[in-house]
């Protein structure tokens, strides 16, 4: 019989103002195996541990309960400590009472109730705990950038500067991502290719850094560590070494007609193209749903141009299967479709979203920086800015968060067409101006306060377009009236999402996503960059709507959370695996076909789990029919033992 | 024991990477669910083996509910599947055994549905309380 | 006048209007805000305050023509077309308070005034003999 002892913590009042843990102690020392059972304010601070520890040497235990917060939360902790007491870290268990008790249940008798017998489950489970050994596991030294944005070259060059190699996988033909299509960033005004392009040539120029543009992931094996990934390099039909980007090709390209991705559709571009100036790598790729050639065997005109004959017709999509230690999401961010919101005339050319706008304003843009009307090509007398278009709508058209960028955004927009056209009457519907952060909130008011920006609290409820103006039903909530206002231009702060992708990259990689398919994070304040799957990591908007210097930011984290991976040699592995019982085991090899990592190698009639494999998932444990297989830390007479203890 | 008195005992397993994570999500949001629901934790829906389900009920237990990743996102890839054809097969058992088929469930929680999961066991428990007490596979011997 | 209650009218519109964020979308939708002396959200503010007497007094409750282009919009699914509604039953539901008879409707009927059919309905709805 094990020598148990249990111990309950207050957690301040978080659990003792619901739990009455003198009561959750009485009963523990009930329990048959239990020879000490007390209760502690902070069982996790210093003092807490270093009682668990005396108590382990005083009264001999072999086997600990802590009844406390989530295991999530403390269980290393606590495991550690019985580590420091000489005990196996593993014959610690935690009971849940306070995100399973305290915390819900506001009835005191219940709250106790349910303590008690959670914390049986615990006691039944720890007499059953055997001692477990963690294995080691190798790193592979080198990680891998999933999206090319500002975050992905950010996390990758912070890597690649620590010494190890980074790769970046990049869905379109050059890095750069939405950063690249902006025109001067808040709240300081300089301009967005000048501070980005600089970065995107270094990641390219970088020793430690390759490239993998116009590619995608294709398939993902393997762990922390040691992940085995395929990536899919897309047919460019240009060979990325003969290329001398001269443009030649582009220029003579007859195929004029594919809305421009970069350009936000405002303009076209031909079949072969490369998506900006700046692009890296500076090499085109042709679009094989628009080229002549690949669709009809006629035309060819480039490769007839192309003196260094880089164009190759037969290209084909190319597979690298590449080892990994670690991977990072950082796959950034897109508009919400307006198609839902027909009240705001999207399809007018006259009303545009705030990224088009950024291209309309843009010097390198399609009009050279000359903001116009797109339809009658003349330069507005009014331009008005509707806020949340999509953002902070329960509703099922829109998007339940707040954008974030979108106030500043405005701000500075707003700002660019008063300093430039000091003429132009510049409206701001507003619900509210959300603008924290350093020097955020003074930016806002210089564009209302020195630029002369008319912020109406209010929204619009309708856009007429009318060709020569347009009219919007709106309201002056401040002002207590109904007006119809008419300008000339419609900018919509519209709401963004993380891209459509990024759903099936976290299906590859097992890390959870949320309803609004942001990127779930290990937790939300202690760790805000790490996915819940080990070894993959987060950067950038896929976490949550963030700015420019917040993804900069969170990118170096992102990066620090991952050299501090990469430099490790070896990694503990879980010990709970599958182990199979030699005297049972009747050679059917169901096991076999069930495991996801193929740990388990039939061989003479019996099985062997391999340990360095195995994740311990005890998909195995549940399929073998004479009960040889189970698995260490959640055995079969583990689990009954808890439901016994709960059914008491 | 009159119908006032029945309180229903209710086992649910929970899977470590997303419904343990989501049953903490709960907690840390103050969602309030019933103090019936008792969670045990497993690495994955898949360790779940159907005899947890039949031990639960042979002890006294009035429903069972079983929580894993959504489909497609299970840590281990493939565990929730086998979960989904084990546990369709064991309704069909327990069909059998003439335990109601709304005593046993099987439902899908991320780590981030923590509102998901309040409200998936305040209408399990809400449906084992109308099923009433179990007592089919009750086994008498091990009462004291 | 009354004593209606604001969780009476929240009874009777059984819409919430905690959800509203003051955003002002249902009185930029509504095609008779410029006529109402209460616009819709307004309406919203002032239920929010308890001032449930201020609403059953205002024309608001009489020119709301019901096109529910307000809840059509609103992001947070406040309805406050049904806010109206409950506040234009609450005044035509208490007795003596009838604002027309059933003798006058013909006359609206034989008018040329091209009265909404909405209207008519709503005027028989109001009808209290």
């Amino acid at each position: 019989m094990k020598r148990i002892g249990v111990f309950v913590c207050h957690c301040g009042t978080n659990i003792a103002a619901t739990v009455d843990v003198v009561k959750v102690v009485e009963a523990a020392k009930l329990e048959p195996g239990v020879v000490h059972a007390a209760e502690y304010p902070y069982l996790c601070s210093e003092a807490g541990q270093n009682m668990i520890i005396k108590a382990v040497d005083e009264f001999g235990l072999t086997g600990v309960v802590v009844s406390a917060c989530s295991p999530r939360m403390h269980e290393t902790t606590f495991r550690k400590a019985a580590a420091k007491a000489g005990l196996n870290p593993f014959m610690v268990e935690i009971s849940n009472i306070r995100e399973q008790c305290s915390w819900i249940h506001k009835d005191s008798k219940d709250g106790t109730e349910k303590s008690i017998i959670l914390t049986r489950a615990a006691i039944a489970k720890v007499h059953l705990n055997e001692p477990l050994h963690p294995g080691e596991s190798k790193v592979t030294k080198r990680a891998l950038v999933i999206g090319g944005g500002i975050a992905g070259i950010q996390t990758a060059l912070d890597i690649a500067e620590a010494g190890f190699p980074v790769d970046i996988v990049e869905s379109t033909p050059s890095i750069g991502g939405k950063m690249a299509q902006l025109d001067k960033t808040f709240p300081t005004l300089d301009c967005s290719a000048c501070i980005l392009t600089p970065k995107m040539v270094d990641a390219a120029a970088h020793e430690n850094i390759t490239l993998h543009t116009y590619s995608e992931i294709e398939k993902v094996e393997g762990f922390v560590g040691d992940f085995t990934i395929t990536i899919r390099k897309k047919a460019r039909y240009v060979d990325m070494k003969n290329c001398t980007g001269c443009g030649l090709c582009y220029e003579k390209c007859p195929v004029k007609k594919a809305p421009s991705e970069f350009e936000q559709g405002l303009i076209k571009r031909t079949a072969i193209y490369t998506p900006f100036a700046q692009a890296v790598p500076n090499v085109p790729v042709i679009d094989k749903t628009q080229c002549i050639k690949l669709k009809t065997g006629k035309c060819g005109l480039c490769e007839k141009v192309c003196t260094p004959k880089a164009i190759v017709f037969d290209q084909q999509d190319e597979l690298i299967t590449e080892k990994y230690g670690a991977v990072i999401i950082a796959t950034g961010y897109d508009q919400i479709s307006l198609e839902k919101f027909g009240e705001y005339s999207y399809n007018s050319p006259d009303v545009i979203t705030g990224l088009e706008f950024e291209r309309l304003t843009n010097a390198a843009g399609p009009t050279g920086g000359d903001l116009i009307r797109l339809s009658d090509k003349k330069k507005p007398r009014s331009v008005t800015f509707i806020q949340c278009i999509g953002s902070r709508d329960t509703s099922k058209r829109g998007k339940p968060y707040c954008s974030k960028i979108c106030c500043m955004y405005t701000a500075k927009h707003a700002m660019l067409i008063r300093d430039k056209y000091p003429q132009i009457e510049v409206n701001v519907f507003y619900i509210d101006v959300r603008t924290p952060g350093k020097n955020f909130d003074e930016f806002y008011r210089r564009s209302a306060e020195e630029y002369g920006v008319n912020y109406i609290k209010g929204q619009v409820g309708k856009i007429i377009d009318q060709g020569e103006f347009l009219t919007l039903q709106s309201v002056d909530m401040l002002g207590g009236k109904r007006m119809d206002l008419q300008t000339d231009l419609v900018v919509l702060a519209t709401a963004i999402e993380p891209v459509k992708s990024v759903r099936i990259i976290a299906s590859m990689l097992t890390a959870s996503i949320d309803t609004n398919n942001f990127m779930t994070e290990a937790h939300p304040k202690l760790k805000p960059v790490e996915s819940p799957t080990a070894g993959v990591f987060l950067s950038g908007v896929c976490q949550g709507p963030k700015d420019i210097p917040e993804t900069v930011a969170q990118a170096g984290a992102t990066a620090a959370k991952v050299i501090g991976l990469l430099v490790k040699d070896k990694l503990m592995t879980n010990p709970c695996t599958a182990e199979s019982n030699e005297k049972f085991c009747n050679g059917c090899s169901a096991c076999t076909k069930v495991c996801p990592y193929g740990a388990i190698a039939y061989d003479d009639g019996i099985v062997h789990v391999n340990k360095a494999l195995c994740q311990g998932c005890g998909a195995c444990a549940v399929t073998c029919p004479s009960g040889a297989m189970d698995l260490q830390g959640f055995s079969n007479r583990q689990l009954m033992a808890e439901v016994d203890a709960i059914c008491r | 024991m009159s119908v006032g008195e029945f309180k229903p005992l209710v086992v649910a397993f929970c899977c470590n990477w997303c419904s343990y994570a989501g049953a903490d999500l709960a907690g840390t949001s103050r969602l309030q669910y019933p103090a019936e629901v008792k969670i045990i934790k497993v690495p994955c829906s898949c360790r779940v083996n159907p005899l947890f389900v039949l031990r639960a009920f042979q002890k006294g237990a009035d429903g069972v509910i079983i929580c894993g990743c959504h489909p497609g996102d299970c840590h281990y890839s493939t565990g929730n599947y086998y979960t989904r054809r084990r546990i369709t097969l064991l309704y069909s058992m327990l069909d059998y055994l003439g335990i109601e088929k709304g005593r046993t469930h099987l439902e899908w929680v991320s780590a981030a549905e923590g509102v998901k999961f309040a409200t998936v066991m305040n209408k399990f428990v809400e449906q084992v309380y109308e099923l009433g007490e179990n007592r089919r596979l009750e086994d008498w011997r091990c009462k004291s | 006048m009354t004593n209606m209650s604001r969780d009476v009218l929240h009874t009777l519109s059984s819409t919430s209007i905690e959800k509203c964020m003051s955003c002002g979308r249902c009185s930029a939708s509504c095609p008779v805000a410029d006529e109402m002396n209460i616009m819709p959200h307004q309406f919203v503010a002032l239920l929010k305050r308890r001032e449930v007497e201020k609403l059953m007094e205002s024309n608001t409750l009489w020119k709301c023509l019901s096109c529910f282009a307000c809840i059509e919009r609103c992001p947070r699914g406040v309805e406050p077309a049904k806010i109206v509604e409950a506040s234009r039953l609450a005044v035509i539901r208490q007795q003596g308070e009838s604002h027309i008879s059933a003798d006058e409707i013909p006359k609206y009927l034989e008018s040329e005034s091209d009265l909404p059919q909405q209207l008519l309905v709503s005027a028989f709805r109001k009808y209290r003999g």
